[in-house]
């Protein structure tokens, strides 16, 4: 090799190096954006609360006033109507994913599989503001005239249960809010099913289906043992969306600030009280308030969701240590 | 014996209907909020809506303005979003690997990908609106790409990990350096699951509301100011279904057929592609 030429060569790879490290930089910088985003969301959700929260103290919480006028604001009654709404939703969504799933996983020919997969996505590719609109003018009618009333002549008089059930049927509140959120989860939740039911080892199946299991014997004692925690992860992704589902609920659950028992009566969510009232918030305490919602929103539904992320972390790794 | 064989047996065939009962259970909403949609929407049609901009109650309009808003702001989000999105995707795929950092932006990614978008449209009002002093169509933009980067993000570094290995080490045994292979050889055999990825991104963001309201707000009147409130489909649909009008409600109901039809369109389209892409490795 001459001089010459490995001078060229020696320039081309210099500017080539110099190319090298620009793009890794560049790609490095637009990884790291993610963490910027997640600061960012923390640090300007604490500094537009902060006001509300020096106020109110951990008594934000706890307390069930919210009060635009005389400057009151306590976060219980959005909370409250958040988790409960949701744990109506899981209700709902998780046997019925779990059935979908194994639907799909075990019982459905193959031919069937792809496609009915494929239209339960889609449930998910709805906008939830389509979600809202059906629910608010098809869906709430339907059952205030008949879901309802039938509802509050099974349960309304039982000891246990009656109080969950009184008051007029509206078709709009807590129970309307829950049952939309349930839908809405359903394919989240059974995506994930399906994936983690799939990793069972197939001679694990077998050897149950060997020794004369039924279907659902292996479904039970095989496959859902085997992967429970990544079932579980599941679900804990479905309740982090529906903790902060808006659209859908802010159309159906009635907004209105009251504690109530009964599952009828109208209430709010966090993710509604934003919707509805922070483009006419009066006065800085009450957007400080609402940001401060926001906070607390957003660390209900990281924490659930993180949950769920290490849960199928955990099945992750267990599965690759194996093979 | 033979009783618990017959229990077994029945235990099972019952079972085994629930989970089809479910399956039935869960479709039906989905035809049902299609069916409402459809026949609601193709009543509310006709050609107003794309020559007309939204109309004060009583008065006849469209949707012109709320339609041009919502492409432009998704089309801008995109613009934003994708760039940012796959060279995020390429450091985790190619550079990170197993690293903590990869793994914490991983996480956070995954964090952010289900987190309430509601939180988004908040975080860009303090860090956008506030400083501009009003509500904008860029910062609309802004809330949306947010949205999508971490759906972009991911399908890229799945589609680059599905990219064999070999490939890669073939180029550098030719002497190519890494961003010259990642770019010639590693994008161009995951293109197609790429552009899937950014297609559902943008299903996703078609539809947001929640984080329009406090960035981008709405607009009764015709405006392609990014600077200035831009009217969308999505918040025109809320406002107009929230309230006490019946031909604001059949608008709403025209806006809401648009929005389905191409957010399903969209979300058809990326999984066929994704089907196609994963089955090429």
């Amino acid at each position: 090799m001459n001089i010459a030429h490995s001078h060229i060569s020696d320039a081309i790879s210099g500017r080539q190096r110099l190319m090298d490290r620009f793009f890794q930089a560049l790609t490095t910088g637009s990884a790291w954006l993610v963490l910027v985003i997640l600061g960012g969301i923390i640090v300007s959700l604490f500094a537009g609360g902060w006001q509300a929260l020096v106020a109110f103290g951990p008594g934000f919480l706890v307390n069930d006033d919210w009060n635009p006028v005389t400057e009151q604001f306590g976060a219980l009654v959005p909370i409250y109507g958040t988790l409960v709404s949701s744990l109506i939703a899981l209700l709902i969504a998780v046997p019925i994913s779990f059935g979908i799933a194994v639907f799909l996983t075990e019982v459905a020919p193959g031919w069937m599989r792809r496609p009915i997969g494929t239209a339960v996505e889609l449930l998910a590719a709805i906008p939830s503001i389509i979600y809202g609109m059906w629910g608010l003018f098809v869906f709430a009618p339907v059952l205030s005239n008949h879901v309802q009333p039938w509802l509050q002549a099974q349960f309304g008089d039982s000891a246990l249960v009656g109080a969950l059930f009184q008051g007029a049927p509206l078709g709009i509140g807590m129970l309307p809010a829950g049952i939309i959120l349930g839908i809405m989860i359903i394919p989240f939740i059974t995506a994930l099913m399906r994936d983690v039911f799939l990793t069972t080892p197939k001679f694990l199946k077998e050897s149950a289906y060997g020794v004369g299991a039924t279907q659902w014997e292996v479904i039970w004692n095989v496959v859902l043992p085997y992967t429970r925690v990544g079932a579980v992860g599941g679900i804990f992704l479905g309740l982090g969306r529906a903790l902060g589902e808006t659209m859908a609920v802010t159309f159906v659950i009635g907004n209105t600030h009251r504690l109530s028992a009964s599952l009828f009566e109208p209430g709010n969510s966090i993710a509604s009280t934003l919707a509805n009232e922070f483009n006419e918030a009066v006065g800085d305490m009450h957007t400080s308030a609402l940001i401060a919602l926001g906070l607390v929103l957003f660390m209900i539904t990281f924490i659930v969701l993180a949950l769920a992320k290490l849960l199928l972390l955990g099945l992750e790794s267990r599965d690759s240590a194996k093979s | 014996m033979d009783l618990r064989y017959l229990r077994r047996r029945t235990v099972n065939i019952v079972n085994l209907t629930g989970s089809l009962l479910a399956t039935g259970f869960g479709l039906i909403w989905l035809f049902w909020i299609l069916w409402t949609t459809l026949s609601y929407g193709v009543a509310a049609f006709d050609w107003n809506l794309f020559h007309l901009d939204t109309p004060a109650p009583g008065a006849t309009g469209g949707l012109a303005n709320a339609i041009v808003g919502s492409l432009i702001m998704v089309g801008l989000a995109t613009v934003i979003g994708t760039p940012v999105g796959i060279l995020a995707g390429t450091y985790l795929a190619e550079y990170g690997g197993r690293s903590w950092v990869a793994g914490t932006i991983r996480f956070i990614n995954d964090i952010l990908l289900s987190a309430p978008s509601i939180i988004i449209g908040l975080f860009v009002y303090e860090m956008v609106v506030i400083h501009m002093g009003h509500f904008s169509a860029l910062a609309g933009a802004i809330a949306l790409a947010i949205i999508m980067l971490p759906v972009v993000i991911r399908t890229t570094e799945e589609m680059l990990r599905l990219v064999p290995n070999p490939l890669r080490e073939a180029a550098l045994a030719l002497g190519a350096p890494r961003w010259k292979m990642i770019s010639l050889v590693a994008y161009r055999a995951a293109l197609s699951g790429i552009l899937t990825g950014v297609l559902l991104a943008v299903a996703r963001i078609a539809g947001e509301t929640a984080p329009l309201l406090f960035t981008a707000l709405s607009n009764q009147f015709w405006s392609t100011d990014l600077l200035q409130p831009m009217a969308n489909l999505p918040v025109v649909i809320f406002q107009f279904a929230m309230s006490p009008y019946p031909e604001w409600h059949t608008l709403a109901w025209a806006g809401s057929l648009l929005i389905t039809l191409s957010v399903l369109a969209l979300s058809i389209l990326a999984r066929t592609l994704l089907r196609k892409a994963r089955l090429e490795h």
